[in-house]
């Protein structure tokens, strides 16, 4: 059940990705439910935003918060998938 | 993925020989022996013995298909018998239209434009296992292949299908025995176990382990240490695109499910379809003939075919008839239903009906988008599915592709059923096969469907070949005196001369105009450095594009025809990145480093020399020097070299006397460079030593007495002739020297290179440390191209030995005569400095391009020792260890 949806879906343009990721970390206190983020702007993944990726993962599983992908186009799909992160995340289109 | 030998292998795996006795590891050497034995004598078997024997044995897999697949489906319990046959019939008809034409004896290729020849190796003995799905095909698959490449093979068949198999293979054997094939050349384990497969595996006499079979075989078999052939576990995922034939799609989909129950591991398993047609798509497979569970039915069908344990399909359920598996599911279908077809709303253990199942049940997936439509198959791809087979129905040719990029399977089919489109040459041009290869997704080392070329290895004759040269020079070369006279056939409306300050005021600009067309607007640019830098360029080529310039006249020395050369590349190419196009290269062919070929040739460029030594007026180099980092940027490429040269000594006849000798002495070491140089040939040859001849005669002349006519025309033709020779031919080590010590020393080029020169020619003239790897010089003839020089002067000499060291010691008596120092030390640099400085300079020199041309590979620590015999100097210059004749 989602209880709350970060406060603005928060769009991961490509440039600036590890900065909204870590925006987006720092708001997950107090968040509850789901937090959707939304790729749709996103071409490609390089490691340190996986690395990043990964790091918002852990926190929100600690703080029992659910997170949603949005729009991840195929080849990052095929990215988190190869780097078996996919079961961690849930998607939408 | 074959489940029930899966479920075998999960339990206890003995691989331990010792668990053998003595009397079955003896039955098992006695297999390898004979297989050996019978490998031996068929590798003189020619390749018109092969294929007599191969299509005998085809004939009898193609009588005995109905028989075979009768005994496969009677022992097995798998399988539709009539599709079996269909498959023993692939294995046989369509296996040998591919390889009844490949060579697999002797020479199987030629390549004459490569001068290669590729041959055929057999393997000799294979070890090979068979599933229990495809039993009797795979068998007869094999033997077709293996007799085609001249390989025996021990058959280890499993268990569960070991009657048909063997019988298979006795069919197969006798045959080709009775057609000529060797005793022995195949044999077939009775009662396989797995001790007997380790043992085998790891038999330092078998060559090859083909396992077909499930991960636990394969996995083994790759454990092994040996090499080996194997296949991998199958999830194909389908998508069925909106802009698909449905018709179409549907029945190849049934066809394929359905085909020997859905026991190729290549079938369907997870159908993704689109949204817009997901309805139409049901309805249709419900019109041919399958069965669509309600959720309901979905949850019974999961319970009876899949272990909730593991995960994975039920073994009672493999190569099973959808009705049978209905009534164990206890789902009420039609009696003639053909295929069960199951919703799921993921992939994972949470929707159990996405894994394999080698049975006629299929999972499908509603997509609301192509994204997610690829997610899923993704998905199901990484399901258990790695490198085998995907399939995709549509008509949209980027979403075909995308598929393709995204999905990691070896067989993608487009547009026609998964397994037998897999199998090959039945809906597409795949190689037959009866072995997918997965890749290392799969665990195995090719994606490919395994054929005859991996049971075999493959030798390649590779000759030496004589790759084409070149002789590239400008297009005109005016030459003489008043050759200048030439501009006037040169139309131009708008002509920049690029030259020195010092030519122009001492007028030779002004000869220039009185030969160009009156009509011609004129602009001067001068160059007020030495030596050209990316500013200097900057504005030639801001100047060229104000006046718009379509004719380009470099008068002046190197550096000013130099520049006039980058000057032309910017102006007509400006992205042109002269950093990019100065990275180094090997062999100019193969160089990374593209210049731009698409130019609009907006100025011709007409060369001058006014310096009777470096060539630039012909070569395809221009050095640029980049202040800023006091580095110097030199470009080589022949769109460089001019259009048109003019070499006429009136503008050599105020030459100093310095620098009449500094250049005269560079032209000498072009010409004795590109005499040797490994890229030498006839062409570059007879320039070279024309030009040796004209310095040797001429420049002591021009440098007594500068306004000797003939002298001077004569070493300023030398100068171009040389330039011609190393322009194709290279230079050497000498100039890789000179170039280190000069730019760190402050000492002129032609200075630098008479310092090194005769201490070159003796080392190049000794046996060397290291030769330099050339594919265009055949053994080593430095030394005899020296004593061929000495000839040419008259210089005397009964041997090669006598007839260099006279060569040397001329040259020793030239640079004397034009009062050249004849040390380093004489230049008053002290040893020191030199000591300091030496390790860095051979660096340098090891890296310079030069040297690569050189016949003589530069150790690092031979430079450092021409270099300090160039500090020593006089008299030092001797051949270490010459070659005579005989040794080479």
């Amino acid at each position: 059940m989602i209880a709350v949806v970060l406060n603005d879906v928060l769009n991961i343009d490509e440039t600036p990705v590890l900065q909204a990721l870590q925006e987006a970390g720092d708001k997950l206190d107090g968040t509850e439910g789901e937090a959707v983020l939304d790729f749709s702007s996103v071409r490609r993944i390089d490691p340190s935003t996986l690395l990043a990726l990964q790091a918002f993962a852990g926190t929100a599983d600690k703080k029992a918060v659910k997170v949603v992908l949005r729009g991840v186009n195929i080849d990052v799909y095929k990215v988190l998938k190869l780097m078996k992160l996919t079961p961690r995340f849930s998607f939408v289109n | 993925m074959i489940v029930s030998e899966a479920v075998e292998e999960r339990v206890q795996i003995p691989l331990a020989v010792e668990t053998l006795s003595a009397e079955r590891i003896a039955y098992l050497e006695g297999l390898v022996s004979q297989a050996r034995t019978a490998a031996a004598v068929f590798s003189q078997f020619t390749q018109e013995d092969v294929d007599r024997i191969v299509k005998a044995m085809v004939l009898a897999g193609l009588k005995q298909a109905q028989y075979l697949a009768r005994l496969a489906v009677e022992e097995t319990r798998l399988g539709v018998m009539e599709d079996k046959v269909l498959k023993n019939m692939v294995a046989t008809e369509f296996v040998y239209n591919y390889v009844k034409d490949k060579r697999t004896v002797g020479i199987i290729r030629e390549l004459p434009e490569r001068n290669l020849i590729e041959m055929a190796e057999p393997i000799g003995v294979l070890f090979s296992l068979t599933p229990i799905t495809n039993p009797t095909s795979t068998v007869l698959f094999k033997c077709i292949m293996a007799i085609k490449t001249r390989n025996a093979v021990i058959f280890s068949p499993h268990p569960k299908a070991w009657h048909c198999c063997a019988e298979a293979v006795r069919i197969m054997y006798e045959t080709a025995v009775q057609h000529g094939a060797p005793a022995g050349v195949f044999t077939c384990l009775d009662s396989p176990t797995l001790p007997d497969n380790a043992y085998l595996m790891k038999h330092k006499d078998v060559g090859l382990i083909d396992a077909t079979g499930g991960p636990g075989v394969v996995k083994a078999a790759y454990s092994s240490g040996k090499p080996a052939l194997g296949v991998g576990a199958g999830n194909t995922p389908v998508y069925l695109e909106k802009t698909a034939d449905v018709n179409t799609a549907v029945v190849d989909i049934i066809v394929s499910k359905t085909f020997d129950n859905g026991t190729i591991c290549a079938s369907e398993q997870t159908v993704v379809i689109d949204d817009e047609i997901y309805d139409a798509v049901l309805k249709k497979f419900a019109e041919l003939g399958a069965h669509l569970c309600n959720e309901k039915e979905t949850r019974l069908l999961e319970r009876t075919v899949i272990d909730p344990e593991t995960g994975f399909m039920q073994p009672l359920a493999v190569g099973q008839k959808a009705t049978d598996i209905a009534r164990f599911a206890g789902l009420s279908v039609k009696p003639d239903t053909k295929l069960l077809i199951a919703p799921i709303h993921g992939v994972g253990r949470e929707h159990p009906l996405s894994v394999e199942k080698l049975f006629p049940v299929l999972a499908v997936y509603r997509a609301k988008s192509v994204n997610e439509a690829l997610r899923v198959c993704v998905d199901v791809n990484h399901a258990g599915g790695i490198g085998h087979t995907a399939v995709v129905f549509s008509r949209n040719e980027e979403v075909i592709r995308k598929f393709g990029e995204v999905i990691n399977a070896g067989r993608i089919i487009v547009n026609s059923p998964g397994s037998v489109g897999a199998l090959g040459a039945v809906y597409n041009d795949l190689v037959p096969t009866f072995s997918f290869g997965c890749g290392t997704g799969g665990g195995n080392s090719t994606t490919d469907n395994v054929n005859i070329f991996h049971y075999l290895n493959i030798k390649r004759l590779a000759r030496r070949t004589q790759n084409h040269m070149w002789f590239r020079v400008p297009n005109q070369i005016y030459f003489n005196m008043n050759a200048v006279e030439n501009l006037r056939q040169f139309p131009s409306l708008s002509t920049i001369i690029v030259t020195s300050p010092l030519l122009e005021q001492i007028g030779h600009v002004d000869i220039l105009r009185r030969h160009i067309c009156p009509k011609t607007r004129i602009h001067v640019q001068v160059i007020p450095d030495a030596e050209p830098e990316v500013k200097i360029i900057a504005q030639g080529v801001e100047a060229l594009n104000f006046y718009k310039a379509d004719q380009i006249i470099a008068l002046g020395g190197g550096s000013v025809i130099d520049a006039a050369k980058i000057m032309k590349l910017k102006y007509e190419s400006p992205e042109a990145d002269l950093e990019y196009l100065a990275a180094p290269f090997l062999d100019l062919r193969k160089r990374v480093a593209q210049y731009p070929t698409e130019k609009t040739n907006r100025a011709r460029l007409i060369a001058i020399s006014t310096t009777s030594g470096t060539g630039s007026e012909v070569t395809p180099f221009a050095v640029l020097t980049d202040k800023a980092s006091g580095r110097k940027v030199t470009l080589a490429d022949y769109s460089l070299t001019p259009d048109v040269a003019i070499v006429d000594p009136q503008f050599v006849m105020s030459m100093p006397k310095g620098l009449t000798a500094d250049t005269g002495i560079d032209c000498l070491t072009h010409a004795l460079e590109a005499g040797v140089s490994n890229y030498a040939s006839p062409y570059t040859d007879s320039s070279a030593m024309q030009a040796i001849r004209l310095v040797f005669k001429y420049l002591p002349i021009a440098y007594e007495h500068p306004s000797d006519e003939e002298a001077r025309c004569m070493m300023h033709n030398a100068a171009c002739i040389a330039a011609m020779a190393f322009s194709n031919a290279s230079v050497g080590v000498n100039h890789a020297l000179a170039h280190a010590f000069g730019a760190r020393f402050g000492v002129a080029h032609g200075r630098a290179n008479a310092l090194m020169l005769p201490h070159v020619m003796a080392y190049n003239a000794a046996v060397p440390t290291k030769f330099m790897p050339s594919p265009y010089t055949k053994g080593y003839v430095a030394h005899k191209k020296y004593a061929a020089v000495a000839d040419l002067l008259g210089l005397g000499g009964n041997t090669v030995d006598e007839k260099v060291k006279n060569l040397i010691q001329a040259t020793e008596q030239l640079l004397d005569q034009l009062g050249f120092p004849r040390s380093i030390a004489e230049l008053g640099i002290s040893r020191e400095d030199f000591e300091r400085a030496v390790p860095e300079l051979a660096s340098i020199a090891f890296e310079d391009p030069s040297g690569r041309s050189n016949p003589r590979m530069p150790m690092m620590k031979e430079l450092e020792e021409l270099f300090w015999k160039a500090y020593e100097g006089r008299g030092v210059a001797k051949v270490d260890a010459a070659l005579e004749p005989a040794h080479v």
